[in-house]
This record gives structure tokens, sequence and C-alpha cells, in this order.
């Protein structure tokens, strides 16, 4: 059974309809990404399924469970983690502590706790940090961690958001353009985390403009203009689709930015 | 800076600063500045962490405040028990009032508590036959002092408060600190940057401001409380808008980011009245100056910018 099921989820914003009828499945160590010209709705799609946005129809199932408008600190409870295309970083914190934050829910305990410092906050916090070292090391951040994270560059802010939502220790990952903005070396970098969590079992659904790397190492591609889904398959075979070369052609007639999604 | 460290330092400046005062005025002085910065302190947790307004907590300090005038007087509960009484009074307020007015953001939400404010102060200046009205009422005697007096130990009343609020203050810090190092800390601090992110790692926003304006109006509360007590005589003043606008002046002047940045306002903003009487009429010119100044040249508050530039000039 697949992880993650989406059912013909829509939502429309004053009478746009901005996501329209979308449904797929992704199962564990799959790479399934959504593809598109501007303005196709993937990143409303992506805060649907989040719980950013409540859709207007459809249902989202995680594991088999309806979580359908779930709140996002539930559905990071139940394993559903992601990033953002425009960074989401906690910018005054330091770069340690972005990630510590992303082990919130094994962290927390009793506010009374907190208030007086009991050791079994320091215990849990002591886990936590070993834990954020770890995943900072693994993003390649670890000589960073106590710089404050608004000192960072825009590459490594990326690197960072993907560390913080790894702390989750997510079952799924929605990763919302991860390699905006990141230089060849870098995007290569993410390339090979993203595989890698993959074979580790993590399900990861990505949005993403570089075709080159949703080619590379996606299992499942998904199109989507103008909010409806227009084509789904391998990767080789959604390229040679018309109606996906029309799509992106016609979109780069009006404008050839590649900004929002 | 540790935690340890800054107490210290916290602690070591209410215990040997009046060694400087000349006179027991001075006591009084120090008292009131350790009162406000408990209540600075508890913004500091709500302004600097959680990043959440609040134009109304004057509100609960007048609930601290009129809890120790009215519960001796009309339920015969000690001084003692009416401060704790005031304290839970205004967080089980905060708690009923603070979930739905904290959904609201920015300038919204300062307008909600900008609203209760002025409605607890609106309440205790109308109920004349409660609390005497814009009068004021006497508070009763904490009764410890004789207490100490009468196992040999006489204390006059300016040093006997300005170390029960030195106490409190120290206790109020160790409490903010412990949570400024906590996951709350953090959880708070990240929904601060960013909401929709706090979200996603798993952080109940709405609990985590909830429990930052809970905490926050306990403070003001005791710190009401405290200033009722010392000063036997309380007046709808201390709900006012004006104690709102103050405490929260004060908070950011001194850098709403730090604890101690907290205290430090609340500090310069209670004893600059007192060194400023001096200019007479352009007393309130030259603090309004010196305000417009602070925040133009240091806009993460007093002791940030000091601290950043102790830091550089020690490389």
């Amino acid at each position: 059974m697949s992880l993650l099921e989406i059912k013909d989820l829509g939502i429309s914003f004053g009478g746009l309809k901005a996501v329209d009828g979308v449904g797929f499945e992704v199962s564990e160590r799959e790479i399934v990404s959504v593809i598109g010209p501007n303005g196709a709705g993937k990143t409303t799609l992506f805060n649907m399924i989040s719980g950013v946005y409540r859709p207007q129809r459809g249902s989202v199932h995680l594991d088999g469970q309806e979580v359908t408008g779930t709140e996002p600190h539930h559905l990071a409870a139940l394993g559903l983690s992601r990033t953002f295309q425009n960074l989401q970083i906690f910018q005054e914190m330091s770069v340690l502590d972005n990630a510590v934050a992303g082990f919130h829910l094994r962290e927390r305990g009793s506010i009374l706790a907190d208030m007086l410092s009991l050791p079994s906050v320091h215990r849990r916090a002591r886990v936590a940090r070993d834990g954020a070292m770890a995943l900072l090391d693994r993003v390649g951040l670890a000589d960073l961690a106590n710089e404050e994270a608004g000192n960072l560059s825009y590459g490594r802010l990326k690197r960072l958001e993907i560390a913080r939502a790894l702390a989750v220790d997510p079952r799924i990952l929605l990763l919302d353009e991860p390699a905006a903005g990141c230089n060849a070396v870098e995007t290569e970098e993410i390339d090979a985390l993203i595989a890698e969590l993959a074979r580790e079992g993590v399900a990861i659904l990505l949005v993403e403009h570089d075709m080159k790397l949703v080619m590379k190492i996606s299992n499942h591609v998904i199109v989507l203009d103008r909010g409806r889904k227009i084509a789904e398959g391998p990767p080789a075979e959604v390229s040679r689709n018309p109606e996906v070369i029309a799509a992106y052609l016609g979109a780069e007639e009006e404008d050839d930015a590649h900004a929002d999604g | 800076m540790s935690k340890w460290l800054q107490l210290a330092i916290l602690a070591a400046l209410i215990a040997a600063l009046p060694l400087l005062f000349p006179s027991g005025y001075y006591y009084r002085i120090g008292a009131l500045v350790f009162v406000n910065a408990l209540a600075v302190i508890g913004l500091a947790i709500l302004i600097g962490q959680a990043g959440q307004i609040s134009l109304g907590h004057a509100g609960f300090a007048g609930i601290g405040a009129y809890s120790c005038a009215l519960g001796p007087e009309w339920l015969g509960l000690h001084p003692a028990l009416s401060l704790l009484a005031g304290a839970a009074l205004s967080g089980v307020t905060a708690l009923l009032i603070g979930r739905p007015i904290l959904r609201l953001r920015g300038y919204y939400l300062a307008v909600a508590t900008l609203g209760f404010g002025i409605l607890v102060a609106m309440v205790i200046q109308n109920e004349r036959a409660l609390t005497g009205g814009p009068d004021g009422m006497a508070v009763a005697e904490l009764g410890l002092r004789d207490l100490l007096r009468d196992l040999g130990w006489r204390i006059g009343g300016g040093e006997f408060w300005y170390a029960v609020s030195g106490i409190v203050l120290i206790l109020g810090a160790w409490i903010a600190l412990n949570i400024f190092d906590s996951p709350t800390g953090r959880a708070m601090r990240a929904l601060h940057g960013s909401e929709v992110a706090a979200r996603t790692v798993g952080i109940d926003v709405a609990s985590y401001k909830l429990k930052a304006f809970v905490i926050s109006a306990v403070y003001a509360s005791v710190s009401g409380s405290l200033l009722a007590l010392q000063n036997r005589y309380i007046t709808p003043d201390v709900a006012g808008f004006l104690h709102s606008i103050e405490l929260v002046t004060m908070t950011v002047l001194g850098g709403a980011g730090s604890i101690m940045g907290a205290v430090f306002g609340a500090a310069i903003l209670t004893i600059l009245p007192q060194v400023l009487t001096a200019l007479a009429d352009y007393e309130q010119l030259v603090l309004g100056a010196i305000m417009i100044v602070v925040m133009i040249f240091m806009p993460q508050g007093l002791l940030p910018y000091i601290s950043r530039r102790l830091r550089r000039t020690g490389k």
C-alpha cells in the first residue's frame, strides 16, 4: 500500500481553480516529482498536503489514515515534514537551534519542567542537540552550527531547511524546490542527499524546476498545468509527452521566469 | 552569557547597590525598578521570545494589585495568599481571553489587548463601592516585617521592600532564563521566526502563544501585587493604558530579546524620570527624545547594543 494517497484534491482562490482534482500516490523509498509551468499549482498542492491550506475537495491519506485538513503540527507527529520554496528559516536563531527546533516533538516536556529547568529537560536537550549536530554534519553545515542562521548563504539555508525537516524523522518528506538558487555543485549534493534518503526508506515528494535533477532522480513524475494533472509516468515517458511539451513551451512564450510555482 | 553568570550579576547588583545609596529614599526607587522589571521580564517572554504584542498588560498588573487590596478586606485572605490568588486569577483570565485574541496578529492583536487593559481599568474605576474608584484604596500590611521584628530583626520599610522585590525579581529572572534555554523557549522563538515552519516541525503554535501570554500575565500580576503591598495604597493607574505602554517601552528599549535587557530597560525608564525631574517642564521632552534616539540607533535595544560593542572592542 502506498504511504501517501492523494485523491481528487482541489482548492479555488476567488473563483480561480488553483488546484483542480489532482490525485496520485507515493510509496516508501519512492521519489515522486511534481513539475509544471509557473502558476500550475505545485506549491498550492504542497500546502494542501502539508495542512497549511485546507482543501475544498478531495482527500489526503497518510498510511491509510485520512488526514485531510489536519493541522501541520499533527502531520509532523504522523511523520510528514516539508521544506519551503521561499525559505522559512528561524533567522534570528543559531544554525544549531534551527535544527534542534526540528526535534521539538521528541524534545518537548511539561512546561513546569522547563520553567524549573529540571534534569529531564537537559537530558532531552542533549539528545536533541546530538541529533541536530549529526543532521547538520550530514548536510555539510556542522562547522557553522553556532552561526546565526540569517548570516548564511541561500544555498546553505536550503540545506538547513532539509536538515530541520529531517529532524522530524519523517516517513514522507515534501521538498519544494530544494535546489532553487543553488549552484551546480550544491545541486549535485542535494541530488545525492535526496537519493540517499529514498534508499533509507523515506518517501520523497519533490517540486523542482531543475529538469535535469528531476529526470535523474525521480521514479515517477506528475505534470500539472493550470491546476490540473495533464500527465504522469516515468520521467522518460513524460518528457516525450506532446501535451507536456506544449504546456512548457506555451508557458515559456508568456513568461520565461522561473520563480513561483 | 550563561544563565548562572547573568543571575550572579543580577544578584550582585541587587546586593551591592545599597552601599551607594545616600538616603533611604533610594531603596524605594530600587524596589520600584525591581517591581517594574518583573513585569517587563514577563513581556520579554511574550514580545521578545514569542513575538506577540500586548498593549494591555497593565490590566493584569491591576488584577494583581487589587487582589492584594480586596482579598484581605473582603475575603479576609492573608495578603500573601491574595498575591497568589491574584496571580492565579490573572493566569486564568489570560488563558480565557488569550485563546480568541491570540488568533489575531500584529496591530489587530495590539488593539485587542489594548481593549482588555482598558476594560480592567474601567471596571476598577467604576466599581466605587468595591475599589474606591479613581481615588484608589488602602492595602493591608503584608505582616512579614512584624514577624521579623518579633524575631528580633528590625528592618525599615524601604529596605524590607527592596529586599523582597529583589528576591522575587531574581526568582522571576531565573524562571525566565530557564524558559529561554528550554524546548518551550525554542518553540516560542521558532514561531516568532516563522509560524508556518514552526507548525511543520510539530510546534503547536496556538498553544505556545497562549503559554507565553499566560506566563507574562502572571509576571505582570505579581508585579502589580508587590507594588500595592509596598505602597500600602493603590489607584486605578496601575491598570491604566499609560502603565501598559510604559511596560512595553521598557521591554523594547532594554532589548526584548534578552531577559537582562528587560531588567535594564525597566531600570533606565524608572530611574531616568527621577533624574530628569531637575529639568522640570522639559522632563517629558528629554525622556521622549532619549527614547527616539535609542530606537533609531539601537533598534535591538540598549543592552544587546552595548554587549555587542563590548564584544567588538574586546576582540
